[in-house]
């Protein structure tokens, strides 16, 4: 039987060359960064190579990238501590509905600790319209955070034009990067964000390390007080093993990006292709502006967890939703977002190509997965009558 | 404590919301960068700097010329003395 991995924005193998660089401060370079002699040299030397590997791939300056455990963390550490900083100057944050839940649940203790948020809405494909940014900013806004592609539904949002309308009113914004950084070009200048969140396991470097890229001359109250670490701003002894590997993966990113993303691309298309073929299944996310490695789908009168089993079964390791309404078997707040009916949203499946995939990959998925949903609406209450002409459940016609 | 109004820094280190020892480690290295004479202002709301950098001054031998305070946060001016650090 195949094994076939279609489940990269969960997490992706870490990369040999990756492994390999991290390998030394896991045995013989072992040191404490901060300690003075030699061990500790290389160790803090191997910190600084990484931070400049990082910061090429955003386009930044090494000393604006801050090393964390994680995106959740990086995530966190911004929307709290640019909160907090500005809280004198006002206490209304602006975050949208399609965030990950290290944002929502991050812009909810910020509310519990006397902050408004507006939580912004999104159109059927999950963009969020900078007009409706605009509209909702008050004398009071201090923080901007909209993510910069959901890995939900793979939409990416339109951050260049929201982050001149921040810099316009003179807020300070934020984009979760961490389905798009090491995925697709990304340029902090460019953009012109003034924090970014990434992850290293979202481009073949090792769990445990993720960064916040912070503008020179911003300030922020950490998150974690400690220690001299990252200048003082996240403190705890680095992981030192991860953040090499995520240097070294960011290095490997950026010279492979164009060909991952032409590769992921098509099979991309060839799955959307296959999937829309069968009947009641929809897209969901934008048509063309979304991730290259992104596929997602509402299967009606199908639970999602059902296809997930059925698929691995195959072989085939794919994702419904995001990992935490999956757990919880909850409809995900981001479809119901863009208004795809609550039962329907239960029938969601993601499937997010990565560099290890080949056409005969998406070949096997589309040879199985029609016959797994066409099993399942067989068992299915939902699905009775359906196919013989009579109605089912009203559909999705995003 | 020295308190003065409007004095021009060569260099100004933003270390707001840096906890300890982040002052000191930053006065150290801004400190080596300048030129005899020239002035560096730190701008940080950590007490402990209060006492910390007048003393950081006396032991290295650069001229503590005083402090001010802005809405949530204190400004201190060092100058670099020809036998400092």
């Amino acid at each position: 039987m195949s094994k076939c991995y279609f489940d990269h924005v969960a997490t992706n193998p870490l990369n040999p060359e990756v492994l390999s660089a991290m390998m030394p401060y896991f045995k013989e370079d072992f040191g404490n960064p901060l300690s003075v002699y030699d061990l500790g040299m290389r160790a803090r030397d191997a910190i600084e190579k990484a931070r400049s590997e990082v910061a090429s791939l955003i386009n930044a300056k090494p000393s604006a990238v801050v090393f964390t455990a994680s995106g959740a963390e990086a995530n966190n550490f911004a929307l709290r501590g640019i909160a907090l900083a500005k809280q004198n100057q006002g206490k209304h944050v602006i975050v949208s509905k399609v965030e990950h839940h290290s944002i929502l649940n991050s812009a909810r203790f910020l509310e519990k600790n006397g902050f408004v948020v507006t939580y912004l809405p999104v159109d059927k494909h999950g963009l969020v319209d900078p007009d409706t940014v605009k509209n909702s900013i008050t004398k009071e806004t201090v923080l901007i955070s909209i993510t910069h592609a959901s890995s939900e539904i793979g939409t990416i949002e339109p951050i260049k034009e929201i982050a001149k309308i921040a810099k316009q009113n003179n807020i300070v914004f934020h984009a979760d990067g961490v389905a798009t950084v090491g995925n697709i070009p990304v340029d902090v200048n460019d953009l012109g964000v003034d924090l970014l969140s990434m992850a290293a396991h979202q481009f073949y470097g090792p769990k445990g390390a993720g960064a916040l890229y912070v503008r020179e001359g911003l300030r922020i109250v950490p998150l974690i007080y400690g220690g001299i670490q990252e200048g003082g701003r996240r403190a705890g002894t680095e992981n030192v093993p991860a953040i090499a590997g995520m240097g070294k993966a960011a290095e490997i990113a950026k010279s492979e990006l164009d060909k991952r993303m032409d590769n992921c691309k098509k099979l991309r298309d060839r799955i959307i292709e296959g999937a829309l073929k069968i009947p009641n299944v929809y897209l969901t996310g934008h048509p063309e502006k979304r991730l290259p490695h992104h596929a997602s789908f509402v299967v009606e009168f199908i639970e999602g967890e059902a296809m997930l089993l059925m698929l691995s079964m195959k072989g085939i390791y794919a994702a419904s939703g995001s990992a935490c309404s999956s757990k919880a078997l909850k409809s995900s707040p981001v479809l119901l977002s863009l208004g795809v009916p609550t039962a329907l949203a239960q029938g969601s499946i993601v499937f997010s190509l990565g560099a290890g995939n080949a056409r005969e990959d998406v070949d096997y998925l589309l040879g199985e997965f029609p016959q797994i949903i066409n099993r399942l609406r067989e068992m299915s209450p939902f699905a009775k009558g359906w196919g013989e002409g009579t109605e089912g459940e009203k559909c999705y016609t995003g | 404590m020295k308190f003065i109004h409007g004095v021009k820094a060569d260099v100004t280190a933003d270390i707001v919301y840096m906890m300890c020892p982040m002052h000191l480690l930053k006065l150290d290295e801004m400190i080596k960068g300048l030129e005899k004479g020239q002035v560096l202002e730190i701008l940080t709301d950590y007490d402990g700097a209060l006492e910390d950098i007048p003393q950081w001054c006396v032991r290295t031998g650069n001229e503590f010329i005083g402090m001010d305070e802005d809405e949530d946060y204190y400004k201190f001016y060092v100058r670099k003395a020809g036998n400092g650090q």
